[in-house]
């Protein structure tokens, strides 16, 4: 299975994404870089809105991702609730 | 299919015909194995000049700078004419001896191992 | 924060799915009184088939309203921090004044292709028949000229303290090693629009830009550089975006109808090999001429394309694609690249817009230890020689101007990957004409299609034929490229940009 992975800017939003993230996919890898935050799984990775909401402690649309958002890998899959990657093998 | 265009038979404009460089012709010159060059010269010379002229007037200014220089002997070289061996004729003119435009001349010199042996 | 609206609307919040089905399935029509294929006249001509444009599905699911809201906040962010860069003197900030060098060639060399890019995603946005596809043009358009004006507005900064920066939009298509990244974007833009959305979309965008954006960007914030680690960042949130995109294409083409796939294969062949060849450039600004280091290339290539690479290519698999042709060399050729490029532009820094210089003793070090293989053995006597050289106030400068590839048009630099020692030749002949190249990959590209590439613009011939002034090679530099000869140019060492430096850290 290949990995598929996420980066995103350190920043303060950032950080409780990547809180979320953790908590959500016990078995992905947070790697700090300057000024990034690099995560990365086998196979699959999912973002919530929930669990970014009660991170954040306030409503938090998924599409505000995409400010935080450097790069990815993997296949896309976003709705209202999540966003996941993925690879077909 | 020579190119993939909504045309049929388009036809490129051949940017670099001999006929562009005002009566020159390019001759590329390369010392093997001697990286401080890192990549052969392109020079404009008359199709006319002679080999010598082309090594003494032309090449001999640019290479000069290598360390090596003053033990080359041009008379030891081995050359290489778009890839295949060749004994040039000093005093015969380039297009007499098969160098024509955007030929590729490269010279050897298996003992000059290059900057600290290091082909350099 | 939209829930006030939302309750005074009193209306049925739409989803994701049914806000862009709305965008891009309702807004299209049927031709009455046209023929479509009047309508989308390049649509047929590469050869592709598409039988089904309802397929075509951005997975971001983003339509107009999301799309200007969210550029309006990254725009906001990022030029409160350009305000506060300039206002707080940033440039005094930047780990040595070598690395502004770094950023030069980043402007001259890759801010102009954002501007191409801008142009041709315009282009084929109108050429598709499908409204999906001709919305993420659209978008992706738009991004790429915000991504060319944020860049210019953040180096801006940096022109009023550094020599170099003045006249980017004038060299871009003049100047020796600028031609390679403009030629390569000339090439996809003159190619037709399935083309163009794969060499840009698939191969630059998802395969290869990573490797420009995210460790340079990284570089950058690690050498103090808060203007251009912001806009990188900032221009990679939109990335993220047309990776996914890019993805998208490839899988929609290849779904649509298998006559596609042995096309679309000779385009990721292609284009992954002058992807390959134009991020050389990259490679040596992050082996060379970023002063604090994050990653080597050859470590920054296993991560992003070979482990990325590997991973997306596996998962093409399916549809019969495979990885791209020459792959297996490029694994060899992250040993060498990098160095065989600053050695040329180093010995070529009389003609090169920005300064060259001799790699500190430490530099050299991490060489060494980044390239166990190659470094000492093949790249370091050359430093020796140089040093030597200089220290004989002899600093060495090319005396002639060197042969280019026809296809890529970087000098005829790179060796041959088993014998590093040797520089590789390419040549055929073609209708009476000898051409000249530095690769198989090259080579390849030129056969496929000559009448493209013999009209190639390459730098030093058009010099030699008199066509950018002269007749000294300063002059081309002075009047054609537009250099301050004596300051833009030339060695670090003794540079305006070095002197004033000194004079603003008070140091002798």
């Amino acid at each position: 299975m290949s990995k598929v992975y996420l980066a995103l800017q350190d920043n303060d939003e950032a950080r409780y994404i990547v809180e979320a993230i953790e908590e959500d996919n016990p078995e992905s890898t947070i790697i700090h870089q300057p000024a990034m935050i690099r995560i990365e799984a086998e196979g699959y990775l999912v973002v919530k809105r929930e669990t970014v909401e009660e991170k954040m402690g306030r409503d938090w649309d998924m599409q505000e991702l995409h400010l935080s958002l450097i790069t990815l890998g993997g296949n896309v899959d976003e709705d209202d609730d999540q966003l996941s990657l993925s690879w077909n093998e | 299919m020579s190119v993939q265009a909504i045309v049929p038979d388009y036809r490129g404009v051949v940017r670099d015909r001999f006929e562009n460089f005002h009566g020159n012709q390019l001759v590329y010159v390369a010392w093997d194995k001697h990286l401080m060059f890192c990549a052969p010269f392109a020079f404009p010379v008359p199709p006319e000049m002679s080999f010598k002229s082309l090594l003494t007037d032309v090449a001999t200014d640019v290479f000069a700078v290598h360390p090596e220089f003053d033990q080359l002997d041009w008379s030891k070289a081995e050359w290489l004419l778009d890839g295949q061996p060749f004994i040039p004729q000093l005093d015969v003119a380039l297009k007499d001896q098969g160098i024509s435009h955007k030929s590729v001349l490269r010279f050897q010199t298996p003992e000059l191992k290059g900057y600290m042996g290091a082909d350099i | 924060m939209n829930k006030n609206k939302v309750t005074t609307m009193a209306a049925k919040k739409l989803s994701l799915k049914e806000k862009y089905s709305l965008l891009t399935r309702d807004l299209d029509w049927e031709f009455s009184y046209q023929d479509r294929k009047d309508a989308f006249p390049m649509e047929e001509f590469e050869g592709i088939k598409i039988t089904d444009w309802s397929k075509w599905e951005d997975p971001f699911r983003l339509t107009m309203d999301a799309y200007w809201k969210y550029q309006a906040e990254k725009e906001k962010k990022l030029y409160a921090i350009l305000d506060a860069f300039a206002q707080n003197n940033g440039h005094l900030n930047v780990s040595d004044p070598r690395y502004v060098n770094a950023i030069k060639l980043f402007l001259t060399g890759i801010s102009p292709q954002e501007y191409q890019a801008h142009q041709g995603f315009a282009h084929i946005g109108r050429q598709y028949g499908g409204v999906g596809a001709r919305i993420a043009c659209q978008m992706q358009s738009i991004d790429e000229l915000r991504h060319v004006q944020t860049q210019v507005h953040a180096m801006s900064q940096f022109n009023k303290y550094f020599d170099g920066f003045q006249s980017w939009s004038n060299m871009q298509d003049r100047v020796w090693y600028l031609s390679v990244p403009t030629s390569f974007f000339h090439d996809a833009r003159s190619a037709g629009p399935f083309e163009f959305l794969v060499a840009i979309g698939f191969s630059f965008e998802y395969v290869l830009t990573n490797l420009l954006f995210v460790p340079f960007m990284s570089g950058a914030a690690y050498n103090g550089d808060m203007a251009t680690v912001t806009f990188g960042f900032s221009a990679q949130s939109d990335e993220a975006r047309h990776m996914t995109l890019g993805l998208e294409v490839i899988k929609f083409l290849l779904e649509q109808h298998e006559d596609n796939v042995p096309i679309v294969q000779k385009w990721i062949d292609k284009w992954f090999w002058r992807g390959t060849r134009l991020l050389t450039l990259v490679g040596m600004m992050m082996d060379y001429m970023l002063p604090n280091k994050v990653m080597s290339w050859k470590e920054a290539w296993e991560v992003y394309f070979e482990e990325a690479g590997g991973a997306l290519f596996k998962d093409l698999a399916r549809y019969g694609i495979t990885m791209p042709k020459y792959a297996a060399l490029v694994e060899k050729e992250k040993e060498h690249i990098s160095h065989q490029a600053w050695w040329t532009f180093y010995t070529h820094g009389h003609a090169t817009g920005f300064h060259t210089w001799i790699p500190t003793d430490e530099e050299l070090d991490w060489l060494s230890e980044k390239y166990p293989e190659t470094f000492d053995k093949y790249y370091r006597p050359r430093w020796e020689m140089a040093k030597k050289l200089e220290a004989e106030g002899k600093r060495f400068y090319t005396k002639a101007l060197p042969q280019l590839c026809t296809t890529c048009q970087i000098p005829m630099l790179f060796t041959e990957m088993d014998d590093p020692t040797q520089i590789a030749y390419r040549d055929t002949v073609y209708n009476g004409d000898r051409y000249h190249f530095c690769s198989d990959g090259c080579k390849d590209i030129f056969h496929d299609e000559p009448e493209k590439y013999v009209q190639s613009w390459l730098p030093v011939h058009q010099i030699l034929q008199g066509n950018c002034g002269g007749p000294g090679v300063e002059q081309v530099l002075s009047d054609y490229y537009h250099f301050n000869v004596g300051a833009d140019n030339m060695d670090m060492k003794g540079s305006p940009d070095e002197k004033r430096w000194k004079q603003w850290k008070g140091v002798a």
